[in-house]
């Protein structure tokens, strides 16, 4: 079976494009390159489908002339869904910016916290603990949960608020 | 059997209630479970000691029929042995916990339901005759030891303990697991006690394959585990952070039991194959020295228990495993006595605990004479302990020296009789140090202050140290049970081993005699102190080794995170696309039937060349725009371009689609993107956009030859060519994509149906944060709207005089709006023989909504649909979901379709098929979607800038 040159020159253009959109760091961008791939692959799945031919409906075309319905309905959904998670990074893009007054992608603090973790070479000491000696059995001492997340505290009106994840972010030894 | 493991579970249910109605007495009401267990067992003795396989009590219930896997359950002579002590002991516990606990401590309703589940589970596993069943009541009990463990969860070294003890047993048990299979596939059975007659017999001898030494040793890593020997031994003293009356369980009775139980069962049938001998005996008898000479370090009374517990399981798990008739004896003795001391001897350790405030025995002094009735039974638990006359650790222990003398473990048997000498020596080194650390006076500390702790508190190791003696005297009754255990395994020896009060004149009771002795000896504080002076024991801290281990694991972890979760998208992405081009893309370099591809075909049609240039440049220059709004059109009409492409293709549905919702989403991108800055900034270097063009290109290659060489493997007929008949057949509709959607493959479509509620749900918390439900805003009431402007009805608030509306926009959408209206109703009930259908429809709709609210602004959208968008994707999801269980309750198969054909009046013959309510199901959810992200995107963000501008007007 074979398909035309066209379609598969428009997936490799698709394909790359959305690659390079998706790979930026304006999230607008990244919505764009969603959008493209989400094309991209469409049309690849139909392709894969085989040659083009009738519409799928009884009665208007012989059975054999018609194209692939299975990808057809695959396609379809797909295509509802890309709807569905364009509107949720939409969603993503109006948080960031209302919180943040940026359009880019900023480094994850978790991540970051991570890495601070390990240059500083802490440790979880729950096991330090000399389990073995249960004469500190006894011990009531305060709860240690180091409240990591004290950064996330999100303003819910959003108005020119600068999150101070963000201010430390500009360096982004990581980020692109 | 089962109704009484089902029982224990029931109990568990309902404890928290129990608990909440009657405080701690209603552990008392929990007792009864466990001892209508052990009642039921000690009537079902009599059949036990019948001899015949056959006339064992047993019950099954079909499982996993197809594995062979049934619920079995079989009372032979070591299961009631064991369910006996694991029922009377958990009932004798529970009592207890009505006068340990303080009648107001925290925490008891869950505390007792998860003691009663565990008994339960103790329970099912003695009981149970698969492998499989046991294996689930193995881990069980691991999960419930880790919940009883870290009862005290506000305390670190609770939660350290805990998951300690959980990561070892629970490791044991998956290893114990692998080995369960290989044996049962060995055997060619499930059921424990096939798989153990066929290993004992004569097929089981002469296998000495890789595989079942492997087996083996898996299976004795989970005994290890379980039973807390080296090198595993570190985490049952640590469990001592548990409350006593678990720790009694958990050492007498539970848990560390299991092992021993796991071995006695076993021995039988698997002591010859090849590692097992060496490996128990080394194990064991390591286990059995370190865990004397530890626990004559302790001060902490519940540790000397501890350490001196291991120790006992390394002398059990020695005896269990040696395979000959007279040490099983003596091992499964040795299993009830130390059951009825070690639980005697814990709780007596929780009344002192309770009643005077430590069990540190450097500060206990003169408690014997404050408390002689707790002293008693604390004394008769250590003396059962040492193996003093005549109590029933001093039977076992005579028919244990014996069990060597009759040669046990063949030629090694003397160095090993040597080595447990010495281990009793040490036993009663401990058992001395703990009644002369609990009880006696001490120079230089003051008397403890003792409050009496009434008479059901110490009741329970009452009964337990007084069931040890009139065991130890009333040896001959009991005898008949183990014996009958004792018996499924070969002798070893012409005479046989009795268990019997009264000794006989020999060896052994010499070697009784010197341990006892050298054993009063050791435990002299001075003298213990002096033996362990000099840590003698560092290098075998396996603990140190553990953490070790968790250390190294925590910080590999933390390595590999740090090193691909970079904290930045585009890092991200760029790692996966790299994997994705070096590894399938060199696969399919290397392995695809690259001259398979024929390249004979520009184009289907002409028009197919137009779209496709079209669609490729607006690709490329949706990459270069700036403008944040011409970027998006651009895409908008790749979109487009590629909806030309499905409809030349011969896909109408997609296509339809595919333009609806490029439509929907140019409107909802420009909705959002209004309120950022016109242009995208671009920090780019030509560096960095050259390295991203590196990662795109080859995706983009690999995904073209991806599609040609897919194309060209591809030899099979499509599934999709029996689709029309079907569609038409069972369907009952022409248009083969609209039935594959509401039938032929109508569960990926409740999928997709969850996933749009979902982002639906999503946008709108993102959104709105606070509130989630909610109609879309509403005009607000209008007095002086006239009846005859009001029946105009819509796009009333256009009419308030906003600066913004636009008439010719309102004119159209006037016009517009009930054409599109009935456009997408005709979708709906088109689309099962045309192109259409619900989600079309719905696309179609969610558009007629859009006009009206681009046209009347965002009260609009309410006087247009004044209903919650969750209800219309709730009540989508329902009509979905409900055409499925509909059908299932009609009794067909679930999102069956079916077909009523009837005369209606007036419209004649009428054709319903039922998959239409699933498309009115996808319908809603669409309106649903589109009617959210509206709201949110919309509506909300409209509120949201005019409170801006009010608040900003306001102070000027």
């Amino acid at each position: 079976m074979t398909s035309p040159i066209v379609l598969l020159g428009l997936v490799g253009v698709l394909y790359t494009t959305g690659v390079y959109l998706i790979l930026e760091r304006s999230l607008t961008r990244v919505l764009l390159g969603v959008l493209v791939l989400g094309n991209a692959t469409n049309v690849l799945v139909v392709v894969a489908g085989g040659r083009a031919g009738e519409a799928p409906l009884v009665g208007r075309a012989p059975e054999s002339a018609m194209s692939d319905a299975l990808v057809q309905a695959l396609v379809l959904t797909a295509i509802v869904i890309t709807l569905g998670v364009t509107s949720f990074l939409l969603a993503l893009i109006h948080r960031t910016w209302t919180l943040e007054r940026e359009d880019d992608l900023t480094e994850d603090v978790e991540d970051r916290s991570l890495r601070r973790r390990l240059a500083s070479g802490e440790q979880e000491d729950e096991e330090e603990l000399d389990t073995t000696g249960c004469e500190n059995v006894a011990d009531t001492d305060p709860e240690d949960d180091d409240e990591r997340s004290t950064e996330a505290a999100p303003d819910p009106a959003g108005h020119g608020h600068r999150a101070p994840a963000a201010s430390t972010t500009g360096a982004g030894e990581d980020t692109r | 059997m089962l109704v009484l493991v089902a029982a224990h579970a029931v109990a568990a249910l309902v404890a928290p209630t129990l608990v909440r109605g009657l405080g701690r007495s209603a552990f008392a009401v929990l007792a009864l479970v466990p001892a209508a267990a052990a009642v039921w067992i000690g009537l079902q003795l009599p059949a036990v000691l019948v001899g015949a396989p056959s006339a064992q009590p047993a019950e099954e219930i079909p499982w996993i029929p197809a594995l062979g896997i049934d619920i079995a359950m079989r009372l032979d002579p070591l299961s009631a042995t064991v369910s006996l002590l694991v029922t009377a002991i958990g009932a004798l516990v529970l009592l207890y916990c009505t006068r340990y606990f303080p009648p107001d401590a925290r925490g008891m309703g869950r505390f007792a339901a998860v003691l009663t589940a565990f008994a339960g589970a103790m329970l099912a596993l003695v009981w149970s005759d698969d492998v499989y069943v046991l294996y689930v009541c193995w881990e069980l009990t691991t999960v419930f030891s880790f919940l009883l463990v870290g009862h005290d969860a506000h305390k670190r070294a609770s939660r350290a303990a805990a998951v300690q003890a959980l990561v070892v047993t629970a490791a044991g048990g998956l290893t114990m697991l692998v080995g369960l299979v290989i044996l049962a596939q060995a055997a060619q059975t499930t059921r424990l006690s096939a798989l153990v007659a066929y290993f004992a017999g004569p097929a089981g001898g002469s296998t000495g394959s890789a595989a079942l030494t492997a087996g083996v040793v898996c299976v004795l890593v989970g005994a290890i585990t379980k039973s807390a020997l080296v090198p595993f031994h570190f985490w049952l003293p640590s469990a001592m952070a548990a409350p006593t009356p678990v720790s009694a369980y958990l050492h007498a009775a539970a848990m560390v039991k299991a092992g021993v139980y796991l071995v006695l069962r076993l021995a039988p049938g698997l002591a010859d194959v090849e590692p097992w001998r060496p490996l128990v005996a080394a194990v064991a008898v390591t286990t059995m020295l370190l865990g004397g000479l530890q626990a004559l370090r302790q001060h902490d009374l519940k540790l000397v228990l501890a350490h001196g517990t291991v120790s006992q399981l390394g002398f059990m798990v020695l005896l269990a495993g040696a395979g000959t008739r007279d040490a099983a004896l003596a091992a499964i003795g040795l299993v009830v006595a130390h059951a009825l001391f070690k639980a005697c001897l814990f709780l007596v350790v929780g009344v002192i605990d309770r009643r005077a405030g430590t069990r540190d025995l450097r500060e206990l002094s003169g408690l014997g004479r404050r408390a002689p009735v707790l002293a008693t039974a604390g004394i008769l638990g250590a003396a059962s302990m040492a193996g003093l006359p005549p109590l029933l650790g001093f039977v076992t222990k005579e028919g244990s020296f014996e069990a060597f003398l009759h040669d046990a473990y063949g030629p090694a048997a003397v160095p090993l009789l040597v080595l447990v000498v010495l281990g009793s020596v040490l036993t009663v080194g401990y058992s001395t140090r703990f009644v002369w650390g609990a009880f006696w006076r001490k120079p230089g500390v003051p008397t403890v202050t003792w409050q009496p702790p009434g008479l059901l508190f110490p009741a329970a190791p009452v009964v337990l140290g007084v069931a040890g003696l009139a065991a130890g005297v009333g040896v001959a009754g009991l005898a008949p049970l183990l014996v009958a255990y004792a018996d499924t395994l070969p002798a070893s020896y012409p005479a046989l081993l009795e268990l019997k009060v009264v000794p006989s004149i020999g060896l052994a009771l010499g070697l009784s005699v010197l341990a006892v002795t050298l054993g009063f000896v050791v435990g002299l504080p001075r003298v213990s102190a002096a033996l362990t002076a000099r840590h003698p024991l560092a290098p075998v801290r396996a603990e140190i080794t553990w953490r070790g281990v968790v250390h190294a694991l925590e910080n590999l972890s933390l390595r590999v995170t740090v090193l691909t979760q970079r904290g930045s998208l585009s890092w991200i992405l760029t790692t996966i696309f790299t994997v994705l081009v070096l590894g399938p893309g060199v696969a399919l370099l290397l392995a695809a039937d690259l001259g398979a591809i024929r390249v004979d075909r520009l184009a289907d049609s002409p028009f197919q060349v137009l779209a496709a240039v079209i669609g490729a440049a607006c690709a490329i220059v949706a990459t270069r725009v700036r403008r944040r709004l011409g970027a998006v059109i651009v895409v908008g009409g790749l979109g487009y371009a590629i909806a030309l492409i499905f409809a030349l293709a011969g896909a109408p549905d997609v296509a339809l689609t595919q333009a609806l919702v490029e439509t929907a989403t140019l409107v909802v991108v420009v909705l959002v993107l209004r309120t950022l800055p016109r242009d995208i900034s671009d920090r780019h270097t030509p560096r960095q956009r050259m390295r991203r063009l590196l990662v795109a290109v080859p995706v983009g290659l690999l995904m073209t030859g991806l599609g040609a060489v897919a194309l060209a493997a591809r030899n099979a007929p499509s599934v999709a060519a029996a689709f029309p008949a079907q569609a038409y057949g069972f369907g009952a509709g022409a248009n083969v994509v609209n039935v594959t959607l509401v039938d032929i493959r109508a569960w990926d479509t409740m999928g997709e149906l969850s996933v749009i509620v979902a982002a639906a749900t999503g946008v709108a918390s993102l959104v709105f944060l606070h509130r989630r439900s909610g109609a879309p805003p509403r005009s607000e009431a209008q007095p002086s709207v006239s009846p005859s402007t009001r029946a105009g009805g819509w796009l009333s608030s256009a009419r308030r005089g906003d600066g913004d509306r636009v008439l010719l926009l309102e004119v159209v959408t006037r016009l517009v709006f009930p054409t599109m209206m009935v456009v997408s109703l005709y979708f709906l009930f088109a689309g099962h023989n045309n192109p259409g259908g619900g989600f079309a429809g719905g696309l179609v709709a969610g558009l007629a909504l859009v006009v009206r609210y681009v046209a009347g602004g965002r009260h609009e959208l309410g006087e247009a649909v004044p209903v919650d968008p969750g209800l219309l994707l709730g009540l989508g999801l329902l009509c979905a979901g409900g055409t499925g269980v509909g059908a299932l309750l009609l009794g067909g198969e679930v999102l069956q379709t079916a077909v009523l054909e009837g005369d209606v009046p007036v419209l004649g013959q009428v054709k319903f098929v039922t998959s239409l309510i699933f498309d009115i199901g996808v319908y809603l959810v669409v309106v649903g979607l589109v009617l959210d992200v509206l709201r949110s995107l919309g509506a909300e963000l409209d509120r949201r800038r005019a409170e801006v501008t009010s608040r900003q007007e306001v102070p000027s």
